[in-house]
This record gives C-alpha cells, sequence and structure tokens, in this order.
C-alpha cells in the first residue's frame, strides 16, 4: 500500500464505517476516530518528509507511486508530494479534523451530514497528492458535489439558491479547466512522444507558445474560479453564508486552496510564458479582488457575510502573490494559502458557535459577549489579530512575504498595484476591530446572552487545534517557509528563466 | 449454410429461437397461467447473454450482406445487457392485472426490434440495413401503444410509427440515390466509388437526416418527448437507452466506414448538430415537470455528447462512443428503474412527487441520485468516465471550443439533475411516496446498474478492450 493512498482511503474506509452506525453517537464517533487517525497521518507526513529531507533526499517529489489506469490513453494514478503538497495537506486534515468537532451537534441526518462532508475532504486530499491531471481533475470534482447536498440540506437562508449558484459556478469553471487540462494533454508531446496527463511530465516538455496562449486563460481562469478571482468569486459569499459551520470551515479554509494551488501547480508552472505575457490582467484582477473583498466586508452586517468577503480578498491576495512570480511573493502565497485556511476556519467555527447561542449572526444585535463566552471571545480576538496580520500569527508572517516579495519588482506597474492591495491591510483592520468592539466588548444587549454557556469540550478541541497552528506558523515561520522554499525552487528556476514583463 | 454460417449468426439466431420459445410457450399456457412466460422469457435471455460472451467465429454471410466481426459482436452483446435490465425491471409492471394477458407479446416485441439491432450492426449493405432499421422500428411503435387503452400510449404509438415512417422515407430516398450513384448498396463498393459529386454529398444529407430522426438528433427530435411520455416507463426506457445506443452504433459505422471519403462534410455538419441537439436539449430538459418527459430531453442532450466522439472520426472517437453507450445504459436504465418501480406501484411520474423521497425511500434515492450523477458526468460514477473520454477525443482532433461548449451544457444538466436530487432530498413534503417494496427481479435489475455505475469507471480493462477492438478511419 501507498502512504500517501492511504489519505484517501482513510476518508472512504471512515464512510464505510459510518455506514454501518445505528445512531448519532455512533456517526460522530467514527467520524471522529477516522479524521483523527488522518490527522495523525498528516502529522506523520510530516515529520517523515523533514526526515527525508534531512537525510538529503534532493528528489522533487516524494513518496512518489504510479499505477497505470487507462493504458490507452496514458492515464495513472500518479501520486507524490513536495513541500507545498505536505503543507496543503496538512492544513486540510487539521480543517477537517476541527471540522468534525464543530458539527458534534448536527443532529438532522447526521449519517449522511458526515458522509458527505468526509467525501468532499477525501477529494481535497486526493487533489492535493495527484500527480496526473486525470486524477486531478477526477478529485477536484469530487470535493465539489457533495458541496450542494451539504450546503443544499444543512444549510441556512437561501440555502437552495447558494447550494445551486456554488455548484454551477464551481462546474462552469471546471468546463474551462477540462479545456485547459485537455488541451496540456495534446501538447504533452511535441516530438512525437506519448501523450501524458503527468505534470511532472508536462512540466519537462516546452508547450508551444500558441497552445500557451490558448490555454492558459482556460486553465487559470478555471481554477480561479474556485480561488475566487474577481469578477467570478460571486458564489463565495453566497455559498459560505449558506453553508452549515463545518462546511464553510472546509470550504474557505481549504477548498479555495485547490484554485490557488491548481493556478500554480498546473497553469503557471505548465505554461510559464504565457503566465508571464498574461499575469497583469490577472493581476489587475486580483488586485480589484483584495481591495473590493476588503471594502466588502466593511460594509457586511452578517458575521458569516464579512468573513466571506474577507476570504475573497485574503485568496485574491494568494494568486495576486503567485502572479508576482518571484520567490518571495511566491513563498508567502503558499504560506498565506496555509494561514488563511486555518484562519477563516476558526472564524467559520467560531461563528458557528456564537450563533448556536445567540441564534443570530447580525452583529448589531450581539454585544457584551466576552462577560458571558470569554473563551469563544478569546478566540475570536486571536482570530481576528491574525486575520489582520499582527505579529505572532501566521497572517503577518504571510502578508509580510507578500508585500515585500511584491514590491521587488521595480517597474512602476508592480509597485501601484503592490501599494493598492496594501491599502487592504488598513481596512482588515478597520472591520475586525469594528467586529470586535460591537460584538465582544460594550454591554450585553440581550438579557438571554447571561444564560448562554461557553464552549464545550469539543468546542474547545475544535479551536484550540486552529489556533495552534496558526500560533506555529506565526512563531515559527521557518518551518513552514523551509519546507516551501525547498519545493519551490525548480518552480522558480522554471518562471524566473524568462524574463519579467510589467505593462509600464 | 453450414454451421460455422450458423454459428457467425449466432446472436440473431439465439434471439429468434427464444421468441419462438416464448411464443410457444405462450400458446400452451392458460389464461390465468400466464404470468409463468416472465421466468422462462428472462431465464432464456439470460442464457442467450451468456452465450453471447463465448467466443464465435467471425466472418460475412449472404455474399457480404452480413457481416459479424469483434466489435460488431461487442455491440450486441453491450445491448444485450440493457434489454435485460429493462426485462428485470419491467416484471412489477408487467404482472399488474392489465398487463397479465399480453406478457409475451411484451417479450416477443422487445426481442423482434433486439433482433432488428443486430442486423443494423451487422449489416454489410444498405438492404440489410434498411430491414434491421425497420424489424427494430416497427414492433416499437407497438410497444409505444402497449397500452392501447390509454389515449396517450396510443397517441405515443402512432406518432412514432408516423415518424418514423417519414424518417425511413427520407433515408431510402437518400439510399436510392446511393444506389443511383455509385451502382452499387454494399457498404464497401460504395465507399469505394464514393466521390464528393454534388448528387452524392445529397444522398448523404438525406441518409444523415433519416437517421437523425432515428436517434433524435436536433432538428429532427420533436417527437421524442410526447412519444416518450405517452408509453408505458419500461418501452421509454429501452427506447431512450438500448434503441439509441444500437442507432448510435450503426450511425458511428455507417460513418467512418461507408462515408470515409466525405468526411469533411459530415464533420462540420456532426459539429454543429452536437451543439444544436446539446444545448436544445438541454433547454427543453430545464422546463420539464413530468419525469420521462425530462429523461426524454436528457436523452436528446446525451446524444449530442455522443457527437462528440463521431465527430473526431478516429478510433479514440469509436472507442469513447461505445464506451459512453455502455455506461450510458447502466446510468439511464438506473434513473429509469427508480421511475419504473416507484410509477409501476404507484403511477407517481411527475418530479412534484418525488419530493422528500429521501425520507421514505432511501435506496431508491440513492440510487436515482447516483444514476443522475452519472448522467451528469460527476464523478467518481462512470459517467465521469465516459464524458471525459468522448471530450477527449473531440479534442484529440483540435475541436477545443466544442469541448467547452460541451462541458458548460453538461454543467447546465447538471442543475437539472440536481433539481431532481433537490426534490429528493432537500424540498419538504407532506405526504411523500410511501415506502416502496419492489419485488426480487427489479431489485436485481437496479443492482446490475449500480455496480456498472459504481465499478466501470474504475475497472479500465473494459475501455482497453473497447479500444483493442475499435477500428478507425486514421
Amino acid at each position: 500500500m501507498d502512504f500517501l493512498s492511504l489519505f484517501v482511503l482513510v476518508p472512504i474506509l471512515t464512510i464505510i464505517a459510518i455506514t454501518f452506525t445505528k445512531d448519532f453517537k455512533g456517526t460522530r464517533l467514527v467520524s471522529a476516530t477516522g479524521m483523527s487517525i488522518q490527522l495523525l497521518l498528516a502529522a506523520v507526513l510530516v515529520i517523515r518528509y523533514l526526515m527525508e529531507r534531512h537525510a538529503g533526499n534532493t528528489a522533487q517529489w516524494l513518496f512518489t507511486a504510479d499505477h497505470l489506469w487507462f493504458k490507452s490513453l496514458n492515464i495513472h494514478y500518479a501520486i507524490g508530494i513536495d513541500g507545498i503538497s505536505v503543507a496543503m495537506v496538512a492544513l486540510t486534515a487539521m480543517v477537517v479534523f476541527a471540522g468534525i468537532f464543530a458539527s458534534w451537534e448536527v443532529d438532522i441526518l447526521p449519517r449522511e451530514f458526515f458522509i458527505s462532508l468526509i467525501l468532499l475532504s477525501s477529494g481535497v486530499f486526493g487533489f492535493f497528492i495527484s500527480l496526473d491531471m486525470f486524477t486531478m481533475f477526477l478529485f477536484y470534482e469530487l470535493a465539489v458535489i457533495p458541496m450542494y447536498l451539504l450546503i443544499g440540506i444543512w444549510g441556512s437562508g437561501p440555502k437552495e439558491y447558494s447550494a445551486m449558484k456554488l455548484t454551477l459556478m464551481l462546474m462552469g469553471g471546471s468546463a474551462l479547466l477540462l479545456v485547459g487540462l485537455l488541451g496540456l494533454y495534446f501538447h504533452s508531446a511535441p516530438d512525437g512522444g506519448q501523450l501524458t496527463f503527468n505534470l511532472t511530465e508536462i512540466a519537462k516538455v516546452n508547450i508551444p507558445l500558441a497552445a500557451q496562449r490558448f490555454f492558459f486563460p482556460f486553465t487559470f481562469i478555471g481554477f480561479g474560479v474556485l480561488g475566487a478571482l474577481f469578477p467570478l468569486h460571486t458564489w463565495s459569499p453566497d455559498g459560505h453564508s449558506s453553508a452549515p459551520t463545518a462546511v464553510s470551515m472546509l470550504h474557505a479554509g481549504v477548498l479555495m486552496k485547490l484554485g490557488g494551488y491548481g493556478c500554480f501547480r498546473i497553469a503557471m508552472y505548465l505554461m510559464p510564458e504565457a503566465a508571464h505575457e498574461m499575469a497583469w490582467i490577472f493581476i489587475i484582477l486580483t488586485t480589484i479582488s483584495v481591495v473590493y473583498g476588503a471594502f466588502g466586508a466593511v460594509v457586511q452586517k452578517d458575521l458569516k457575510y464579512i468573513n466571506a468577503y474577507s476570504s475573497v480578498s485574503h485568496c485574491g491576495l494568494v494568486l495576486f502573490a503567485l502572479l508576482m512570480m518571484n520567490q518571495t511573493a511566491m513563498n508567502g502565497a503558499i504560506i498565506q494559502m496555509v494561514s488563511h485556511g486555518l484562519m477563516t476556519a476558526l472564524f467559520f467555527a467560531l461563528i458557528g458557535m456564537i450563533y448556536s447561542r445567540t441564534h443570530t449572526r447580525i452583529i448589531d444585535e450581539m454585544g457584551g459577549l466576552m462577560k458571558v463566552i470569554p473563551f469563544l471571545s478569546v478566540v475570536y480576538v486571536i482570530a481576528g489579530l491574525a486575520s489582520l496580520g499582527l505579529p505572532g500569527f501566521s497572517g503577518f508572517v504571510a502578508e509580510v512575504t507578500i508585500f515585500v516579495g511584491a514590491f521587488q519588482h521595480t517597474d512602476t506597474f508592480h509597485r501601484v498595484v503592490t501599494i493598492l492591495a496594501t491599502t487592504s491591510i488598513v481596512i482588515t483592520a478597520v472591520y475586525i476591530l469594528r467586529v470586535i468592539g460591537i460584538l465582544l466588548l460594550g454591554p450585553i444587549k440581550n438579557d438571554h446572552y447571561l444564560h448562554i454557556g461557553d464552549a464545550h469540550w469539543y468546542e474547545r478541541l475544535s479551536t484550540v487545534t486552529l489556533v495552534a497552528g496558526i500560533t506555529a506558523i506565526g512563531l515559527m515561520p521557518l518551518l513552514l517557509s523551509d519546507m516551501i522554499n525547498f519545493s519551490m525552487k525548480p518552480i522558480i528556476d522554471k518562471i524566473l528563466a524568462l524574463p519579467v514583463t510589467g505593462i509600464f | 449454410m453450414n454451421i460455422h454460417d450458423f454459428l457467425t449468426m449466432r446472436n440473431e439466431l439465439l434471439l429468434t429461437i427464444v421468441a419462438v420459445i416464448v411464443l410457444v410457450t405462450d400458446l400452451n399456457l392458460k389464461k390465468d397461467k400466464k404470468i409463468t412466460i416472465i421466468p422462462v422469457a428472462i431465464g432464456l435471455f439470460f442464457i442467450t447473454l451468456i452465450i453471447g460472451y463465448l467466443p464465435v467465429p467471425t466472418g460475412i454471410l449472404f455474399g457480404g450482406m452480413f457481416r459479424s466481426n469483434t466489435l460488431t459482436i461487442l455491440m450486441k452483446n453491450i445491448l444485450n445487457i440493457g434489454l435485460f435490465i429493462v426485462m428485470l425491471q419491467s416484471v412489477t409492471w408487467l404482472k399488474r392485472e392489465e398487463n397479465r394477458e399480453k406478457i409475451s407479446e411484451f417479450f416477443l416485441l422487445l426481442i423482434s426490434t433486439l433482433i432488428g439491432m443486430n442486423f443494423m450492426i451487422s449489416s454489410g449493405d444498405f438492404l440489410m440495413f434498411y430491414l434491421g432499421l425497420e424489424l427494430a422500428t416497427i414492433p416499437m411503435a407497438a410497444l409505444a401503444a402497449f397500452v392501447h387503452h390509454q389515449t396517450r400510449s396510443a397517441e405515443a404509438g402512432i406518432k412514432l410509427i408516423l415518424s418514423s415512417a417519414l424518417s425511413s422515407g427520407i433515408l431510402l430516398f437518400g439510399l436510392s440515390m446511393i444506389y443511383g450513384t455509385t451502382g452499387s448498396i454494399f457498404f464497401t463498393e460504395v465507399a469505394a466509388a464514393y466521390t464528393k459529386a454534388p448528387l452524392q454529398v445529397l444522398a448523404f444529407i438525406f441518409f444523415f437526416t433519416g437517421m437523425a430522426f432515428k436517434i433524435s438528433l436536433v432538428p429532427f427530435h420533436l417527437w421524442t418527448a410526447d412519444v416518450y411520455e405517452g408509453a408505458p416507463v419500461n418501452v421509454t426506457s429501452y427506447l431512450s437507452v438500448v434503441s439509441k445506443g444500437a442507432a448510435s452504433f450503426i450511425f458511428i459505422i455507417v460513418l467512418y466506414t461507408v462515408f470515409s471519403s466525405i468526411t469533411f462534410i459530415w464533420k462540420d455538419v456532426v459539429y454543429i448538430i452536437s451543439i444544436l441537439t446539446m444545448t436544445i436539449g438541454n433547454l427543453f430538459a430545464l422546463r420539464q415537470k413530468n419525469l420521462k418527459r425530462f429523461l426524454a430531453f436528457s436523452s436528446i442532450a446525451q446524444a449530442g455528447f455522443i457527437l462528440l466522439g463521431i465527430v473526431a472520426g478516429s478510433k479514440l472517437g469509436m472507442t469513447s462512443v461505445i464506451y459512453f453507450v455502455l455506461v450510458y445504459i447502466f446510468s439511464n436504465l438506473g434513473a429509469f428503474g427508480v421511475v419504473s418501480a416507484i410509477s409501476a406501484v404507484t403511477d407517481k411520474e411527475t418530479m412534484d412527487d418525488y419530493n422528500g423521497l429521501y425520507h421514505t425511500n432511501p435506496k431508491l434515492s440513492l440510487l436515482m441520485t447516483l444514476s443522475l450523477f452519472s448522467l451528469a458526468g460527476i464523478p467518481p460514477v462512470a459517467g465521469f468516465f465516459g464524458k471525459f473520454f468522448l471530450f477527449t477525443s473531440a479534442a484529440s482532433a483540435g475541436y477545443y471550443w466544442l469541448v467547452f461548449i460541451a462541458v458548460l451544457n453538461a454543467t447546465v444538466s447538471l442543475y437539472y439533475y440536481l433539481l431532481i436530487v433537490k426534490a429528493m432530498f432537500i424540498n419538504r413534503n407532506e405526504s411523500p411516496i410511501a415506502y416502496i417494496k419492489s419485488d426480487i427481479s427489479t431489485r436485481f435489475g437496479l443492482i446490475i446498474c449500480t455496480i456498472g455505475i459504481v465499478a466501470l469507471g474504475f475497472y479500465s480493462e473494459i475501455y482497453e478492450i473497447i479500444t483493442n477492438l475499435s477500428f478507425g478511419i486514421n
């Protein structure tokens, strides 16, 4: 058994085990056990990965395995990881683990809920470990579909509309994506060799420039939809706000990262020339995402909407940094992915927990919560501070790296957009501090709040897991950035070999 | 004819024998014992199905009118699976009081159409092709009108027979022109003599139109929805799956072999009709409330996807089409199986009836969801692989924009498939359909579909077998 395949297998086995459970308690116990094992596996993966590197293993991909699947089309089940995917797998494992505990009280069709949630996570894990674009695409779609049921059945508000909108927009994105992937496949052997979906193989060949120009936008926008690229981000606020807690956590925390990861790993890595040529268009779009998302968050009154718009802004920053195409910024992008994943998952978890106590998500209806739910309030403050980029938390590391990297460009265009994007830091501070002020401080708005209890053990477990991740990266950023740096090298070398183009 | 020749026609002869046995058995049964014909027919057909997979000599008979090779045998075997599932799913409905007297007719007509399809697939000249086509179509009209006391069923029969007569007329006109311009009706000779002469192109267009009617490609699809809605569920499922599959098979064979010299003409036509068929099929499906009508339009859209494989004009395209039809048989019959299981007991066929179905019939709902996801092309089920390969084959010919339009259409189709999922899982219903206990054969049919839907993609060997048997024009 390939070690990495366990990441897909454990969720599937968990799902099978869940189908045999008799009651609600059994279901969540099995889910929690399965995902704990998954978290443990992720920890083992990180340790094994670091050990391999320290032992001097310099191969780009580790723990690879390759099984031929469809011979005539040369489709393989090919898996392997580098530092970037390890970070993503670890992030996913943490968020899913936290998500299971955050949904401890889901009592409407619990079995179906946990099955869909874990199925979704198996798609995400599969995506991050795939080296073959076919399996990558398969897992990508597998991750999107359970979302429809999760939001449609267990969501709130205009859930049916949001679920449908989200699913259709993401599937529309995958329409673009599929064309891009097929284009790469049919140009993967310009010398007349065997066509392949394997991205490490394709990285070795030079895709003709004309083909790159045609297929790059398909691939980048295709993944970009999931990464909330402006103006295709509109599914995100609706989807996130209607989704149940754990689904918002997983979706904003992990699923949106599939977008950034795909843009980087497939669109930019395999078609670097086109990426250089067209970067300016997407830089403009992502700058809009970053600033517009932040402003969008300022005017919202619903906690979930605030966080959804802030996700648009923060995920925009990921794509923005990737498109800067230098080592520092791209490192920042990956750290931002992990950081935002943990942060936003924590936010959504907290919002869910607060909602279950106050039965409202409108900030103006709440106040003085610090006095009644101190634990959750403190964690909320931590999440907020991480989000606005306070030193000591992961957000700071990510943002500094991104903006330093972006400002390394000496041409006017890059500098202007960087300055514009940095304004989001200020705007973020505005909405975060405002929310904290209204929500947690001041007098208690409603007498009913006096009797709401603070966090249960499972809620503490869920939030502490995520806080641990956020502070670990904040205090010891080298742990993560070293891991990423090493894996980024071959990619950066390939991209840096080309001249950087600005439009001014 | 010696034994070798008999074996070459094995599938057709076996089916004929089954038909005769069913007929003779029926004649010897008393009125109240007619129900025993069900296990006899299904059992015999099952044996035929199994024998179909045994190795058999291939060859040419009747001076080239009948050709049997490994590919055609595979196609026939695929259709056999489809018919077998349809038979299993029909049992509950056949056992109903009003159908009991006509059980053998149902099987006879079904088997006759399949014999026609088999001859059509094995045809080596246009005469055999036409005979097969008519043998496949005329009993079909009788099947559509099976519940003759129901106006809509009778109407479906009439509509089917009239539209197929019209399409046959057009087709025959095309065939006569082909004969007139090439001096032959044998596929190989026609192919050799076919040039780009205007009259020959015209002949092709007539032929194409006739076939487009049978596969219900846009704009020749107008009969489909009414016939599908009016016919009994099991006949509809047979029409939409097995009959359409057979038509797709023969269509691709004829296009790839006989009309290979005018590929550049039919490619453009297929390209445009593919877009029209997918899009219009989808747009109409969006508005349907009756599930049979809905599945009819969705099957029109699916035919548009099949054209994506045909337009590729390559071995890959052919493999994709055959593979897709196989996947489609399981997926669509899965969906129809559920509709049939529910309709046979409750007569309920509209989407609103399915509101809250999951709470009373979780297994049926799950299978329905699985089938719909497969039809929509969602992983990890087989439909994903089927569609992916169709898209790949179109992309291999450089038709990236076509692929893009197709995938967008797949997204639109996902919307309406999700509407049913929504009805079953999300919508509330004060009085949902009560728990339905399906009989053993229906369940068996549904299990076969489930296994097919789940396993087909992962078990890549089947795709490789089809690849090895497919032939191409390049």
